[in-house]
């Protein structure tokens, strides 16, 4: 901008607090640890692997849309938000998928999702979100294949690293033999009986503490990393609190008492599948979110009430992908009808009324 | 801190708190461990007119005066202008322009003065109780003291304690906030000069007719000024109203806005003043400045000044005199680094900053003069405030929005500014933004939003004031446009009721046709009708001639220059005629030799006359002058002898020559002759036989007909506005004419 240059003179203030873009990011990937050492502990290698493979392909395919468009590839890769990218999907793929589709996944989320839209800031949706989005519909065999937490295995082992290496890139049955289903897929199956004997003819229930075995400390283990991010302040409450809560509120209004048609448990939903991880890293992702404190607990409440609906009456076992990506349309939507009121003025004024 | 500040009747906790704010390092202890120092008198003084909103002021000094400290040097130019006075007593060396303490880095006139050290007073006026003055003489008298707002925006003071009428105010706020890290002025008068603080607070009540409320207002990192104020507020017996109202540390809440809501938990409405809530605030300095002008006479020509920075070897405050250029104190106070550089502050140079280092601005110079506003001088080290690193992308994380204290969408603005979507950025309410740099702070990409915002509300100021501008160009356009039409249509009125004039005339004509044929011997009634059309037909160019004439005469001075003119040109004439006349005889051309002079001496004597007429009408016009039009009295007097004369169309021709080639007969002389010799021909018309008269009546046609011909040629020629006057002028005298031959003809076939 032209008028940027008029004056050679620093503009105020001249002062400023020292956490950039670069350090936000930063913070995000170690309030991941937590919940990367659960899923380690609980699955093993493969997440490390997904890890690996999603943040080289993430930081390849970012240097080279960057190099196509003209645009400085350091100062931009510097900024570290490809790397937030490839860290959630990676955490969300299921551990030991094939190479390919974490590849695929990455080069989705990073060009598709992101790079064609404008880059860092300009994507409407959530990067890593589509990318699993596009995972799940095209390659669901693949998509939903988990294996069974360490603690309920057969020999009470995990695949070691060689087999899960040949596993991930080629393709081999090495951990076929581990596989299991996880809680939300597990209730979803048996939607027949009541809660209470669901939890008594699974062991992934009931030797559980709260929720699944396993996938309770995980999520456990997101939420700390994600209080942390909040008392760092690198989010506000809002989206998270309002997520959590309707969705606790959703699970309690049709529990339904723990019968045939139950829902599940207002416990079994905080804490299985994505719900954590969802809450504090990927709904608090500023870009494609609402704005205003108000519209997020909005756009929070939206995502919490449309993944329990898609959980308990939708097609898919878990949702917070789905329910992500819908409120990603209707952030603008809700930004229009929740400016916030000026200093000294009646009322808010909706952000369009034009003049003429 | 809060705690160690008890609470009770003299002191309390806001009750309001406003949206976001920031808590930046405070960095004010460097500055107050040392007591106020003093700054000599500096070798040179520098005033800039314009320290103040409003039109700069105006010099009364000229380069060469002595002042004295305390005279007034500039006189305000309207309302919310401000006097300056010297601070010192020396000799004004010089009146122009400088770079000026001001963001823009621009230039601007200001009063140099040279000090003598003798820093001798002027005699100032003493006032022991002010109380026994009206608050409208207190505030003339702030006003001559030309004192503005020591805060920051140098609003005049006199202005904001002169509330409309319509505003009760009922709550005086002395603004002790100085939210700003590194300030630390308003900090120490309050804490050595508390005394002063609360003497004025006591004099701004009076003068605002005694609100029920004096507040004071404090952030609570100042514990040590909030004790002295209490001492003082304890020790006297007058100040039952006065409050100290104290808040949590954060910035900005020493913004006017923010502050109201912070001490009463109301909003001051967008787009109005304080007083629209009954409230007046002033800094604590303005207030003390007020007291020292009112009670000691003194006008403001010293502030206290915070210097700080790790360039410097001395952090503190320190009274200074208004006009102290800032090198020179900064030298006083020691630099810390020997590499200490200035230059744009972003490569190598330390930068320095003026105000705090939320809202201050980097100057452009380290010459430019401490003014009325400059609470504050930093001079960092290199490390202290580094320049911003470069801007990211936007992330919209909120936290602007977060730390907005007027609950703006700052991501949303810059996105606005950016696209210089003025329409939408207004929508926005970018006009309630204070400038505060909050949003900037904070930003995890460094963007500079406040840059941003400035450019907009810039460009849109620039766009109205050109909205402004070009609509009154508009009305100026529309205005012409309709005077035009109307002279349009006048002209199209006339002309229409000069057709139906000539229409009847031709009809009475016929009508007297038909009678004289019946009856030969009303033959001099015909020729009087006849003269009567002809009046008709030659009225209009006449008009028209006149019109001008008298356009010209309506000026008094135009016509003087005229007629000047014409006797500059008649003097030229005669001179060369004369010269002609001696040089003749040289040339030996025997044959027309003797006709040739006679004719330039006849040539001469013409042109002499002329000379004589034009400095005639010349020395008649100077004494009827300024009176009345010159010759308008002349020209009517053409008017109504035209509709007598039978050759009015004589001076119509003369007044239309007279615009190309001013003659220098008047009008009246023309007229005069034209009366006379219509006269005549009426006379000698009386006694000729009715043939006769015929005969030189259509003489006469002819020769006005070929007049009018050829007139009406020259007026094609030059796209004559009454070139149409003139054709059916010559359209009439045709027929006329042939009228008068066919009459002729008759006569001839009768006798």
């Amino acid at each position: 901008m032209s008028f940027m240059n008029a004056s050679s003179l620093p503009s105020s203030p001249h002062t400023h607090h020292m956490r950039d873009t670069r350090n936000v990011m930063q913070w995000v990937i170690m309030a991941t640890i937590p919940g990367f050492i659960a899923l380690s502990y609980f699955f093993g290698w493969g997440t490390f692997i997904n890890l690996i493979i999603a943040s080289v392909t993430a930081l390849l395919s970012e240097a080279f849309v960057l190099k196509l468009r003209h645009r400085p590839i350091k100062h931009y890769l510097n900024d570290y938000s490809a790397l937030v990218t490839a860290v959630l999907l990676g955490l969300a793929l299921p551990p030991y998928a094939p190479w390919w589709l974490v590849v695929v996944g990455t080069v989705t989320s990073i060009i598709l999702a992101k790079q064609l839209y404008g880059g860092l800031g300009l994507n409407p949706f959530n990067p890593a979100m589509i990318g699993y989005v596009v995972l799940l519909i095209s390659f669901p065999v693949e998509m939903t294949r988990w294996i069974n937490p360490v603690s309920l295995s057969a020999d009470g082992q995990l695949p070691s690293l060689i087999e899960s290496l040949s596993a991930v890139f080629y393709n081999s049955a090495a951990v076929d033999a581990y596989t299991g289903a996880t809680p939300l897929d597990l209730f979803k199956n048996q939607s027949g009986l009541m809660v209470e004997q669901i939890v008594q003819q699974n062991t992934l229930f009931s030797q559980a503490l709260f929720a699944g075995v396993g996938w309770e400390w995980i999520n456990i283990a997101f939420l700390a990393g994600g209080l942390v991010l909040l008392q760092k302040k690198i989010f506000t409450w809002h989206a998270p609190v309002s997520m959590l809560v309707a969705l606790f509120l959703m699970a309690a209004l049709f529990y339904d008492g723990g019968s045939s048609t139950s829902g599940g448990s207002p416990l079994l939903h905080l804490l299985s599948g994505g719900t954590m991880l969802g809450a504090f890293f990927i709904i608090t992702d500023p870009v494609s979110s609402a704005v205003s404190n108000k519209g997020r607990i909005i756009y929070g409440a939206g995502i919490g009430i449309l993944i329990y609906i898609i959980r308990v009456w939708g097609n898919y076992p878990d949702a917070v992908a789905f329910a992500v990506l819908l409120m990603n349309f209707a952030a603008p939507f809700i930004d229009y009808y929740t400016v916030p009121r000026t200093y000294g003025h009646k009322k808010a004024e909706r952000v369009d009324k034009r003049k003429d | 801190m809060s705690t160690l500040i008890a609470s009770d009747q003299r002191v309390s906790q806001a009750i309001g708190d406003f949206h976001g704010g920031i808590y930046p390092p405070e960095n004010k202890d460097q500055s107050m461990r040392l007591p106020i120092g003093e700054l000599p008198v500096p070798p040179v003084l520098v005033f800039p007119l314009n320290q103040h909103m409003g039109a700069p002021a105006m010099p009364i000094v000229a380069v060469g005066d002595t002042v004295l400290r305390g005279q007034k040097i500039a006189e305000a130019v309207g309302g919310f202008s401000a006097a300056i006075h010297a601070s010192s007593s020396g000799t004004v060396t010089a009146i122009e322009d400088r770079t000026l303490p001001h963001a823009s880095g621009m230039s601007g006139t200001c009063i140099e003065i040279t000090t003598d050290g003798q820093h001798s007073a002027a005699a100032f006026t003493q006032c022991d109780d002010y109380r026994q003055h009206s608050a409208q003489a207190l505030i003339q008298k702030i006003r001559e003291a030309g004192i503005t707002g020591l805060g920051g925006a140098g609003f005049p003071t006199a202005i904001k304690l002169q509330p409309q009428a319509q505003f009760a105010i009922d709550t005086l706020i002395l603004n002790g906030t100085e939210c700003e890290p590194y300030i630390t002025a308003d900090h120490s008068l309050m804490r050595y000069h508390a005394e002063e603080v609360i003497e004025g607070a006591l004099l701004l009540s009076y003068i605002l007719g005694e609100p029920k409320n004096i507040i004071l207002g404090v952030e609570d990192n100042k514990p040590d000024a909030i004790a002295a104020l209490r001492s003082v507020l304890e020790q006297r017996d007058d100040t039952d109203r006065v409050r100290i109202i104290t808040f949590p540390t954060k910035y900005p809440s020493g913004g006017e806005k923010q502050l109201i809501q912070l001490i009463t938990g109301k909003e001051v409405p967008s787009g109005t003043i304080p007083a629209n809530l009954g409230i007046v605030m002033q800094n604590v300095a303005t207030a003390v400045v007020a007291h020292r002008a009112i009670t000691k006479g003194e006008p403001l020509t010293s502030r206290i000044t915070t210097f700080v920075g790790n360039a410097l070897n001395t952090q503190r405050n320190m009274y200074t005199l208004l006009g102290t250029p800032i090198n020179f104190a900064l030298e006083h106070l020691g630099f810390a680094e020997e590499d200490f550089s200035l230059d744009d502050g972003k490569e190598n140079g330390n930068k320095l900053i003026m105000g705090g280092p939320m809202m201050g601005f980097a100057l452009k110079s380290a010459e430019v003069p401490v003014v009325k506003s400059t609470n504050c001088v930093i001079a960092p080290s290199k490390q202290e405030l580094p320049p911003q690193p470069d801007a990211q992308e936007c992330i919209r994380c909120g936290m602007c929005a977060e730390v907005c204290p007027a609950s703006l969408l700052p991501q949303q603005l810059y996105w606005y500014a950016k696209a210089e979507d003025h329409e939408r950025a207004q929508s926005h309410n970018l006009f309630d933004c204070i400038e505060c740099g909050a949003c900037s702070f904070v930003c995890p990409s460094n963007i500079p939003l406040v840059q941003y915002y400035r450019a907009s509300k810039g460009a849109i100021k620039q766009i109205e004031q050109e909205k402004v501008k070009s609509g009154h160009a508009r009305q100026r356009f529309e205005f012409r446009k309709e005077r035009m039409e109307k002279a349009e249509a006048d002209k199209a009125a006339k002309r229409e009721a000069r057709k139906q004039a000539a229409a009847k005339a031709k009809k009475m004509q016929a009508e007297k046709k038909a009678a004289l044929a019946n009856n030969p011997t009303t033959e001099v009634i015909k020729a009087t009708s006849d003269q009567t059309t002809e009046t008709a037909t030659a009225v209009d160019p006449v008009a028209a001639a006149m019109a001008r004439v008298k356009a010209q005469q309506n000026d008094p001075v135009a016509q003087q220059a005229k007629l000047e003119r014409a006797v500059n040109g008649a003097k030229d004439r005669v001179a060369k005629l004369t010269e002609k006349l001696h040089a003749e005889p040289s040339k030996k051309q025997t044959g027309k030799l003797e006709e040739h002079k006679d004719r330039t001496a006849a040539q001469l004597k013409q042109a002499e006359l002329r000379l004589q007429d034009a400095e005639k009408a010349l020395a008649e016009h100077a004494v009827k002058n300024p009176a009345a039009p010159s010759l308008s009295l002349g020209s009517s007097s053409v008017s109504n002898s035209s509709s007598t004369s039978s050759l009015p169309k004589e001076t119509a021709e003369k007044s239309t020559l007279n615009d190309k080639n001013p003659k220098t007969e008047t009008k009246s002389d023309a007229a005069g002759s034209a009366i006379e010799r219509a006269k005549a021909n009426a006379a000698a018309m009386a006694t000729m036989s009715p043939k006769e008269k015929l005969q030189k009546s259509i003489a006469s046609l002819e020769q006005r007909l070929a007049k009018a011909q050829t007139r009406l040629v020259d007026a094609e020629k030059e796209n004559n506005e009454n070139v149409d006057a003139f054709r059916t002028g010559a359209e009439k005298l045709e027929q006329k004419l042939a009228a008068a031959q066919e009459a002729l003809q008759k006569e001839l076939t009768q006798l």
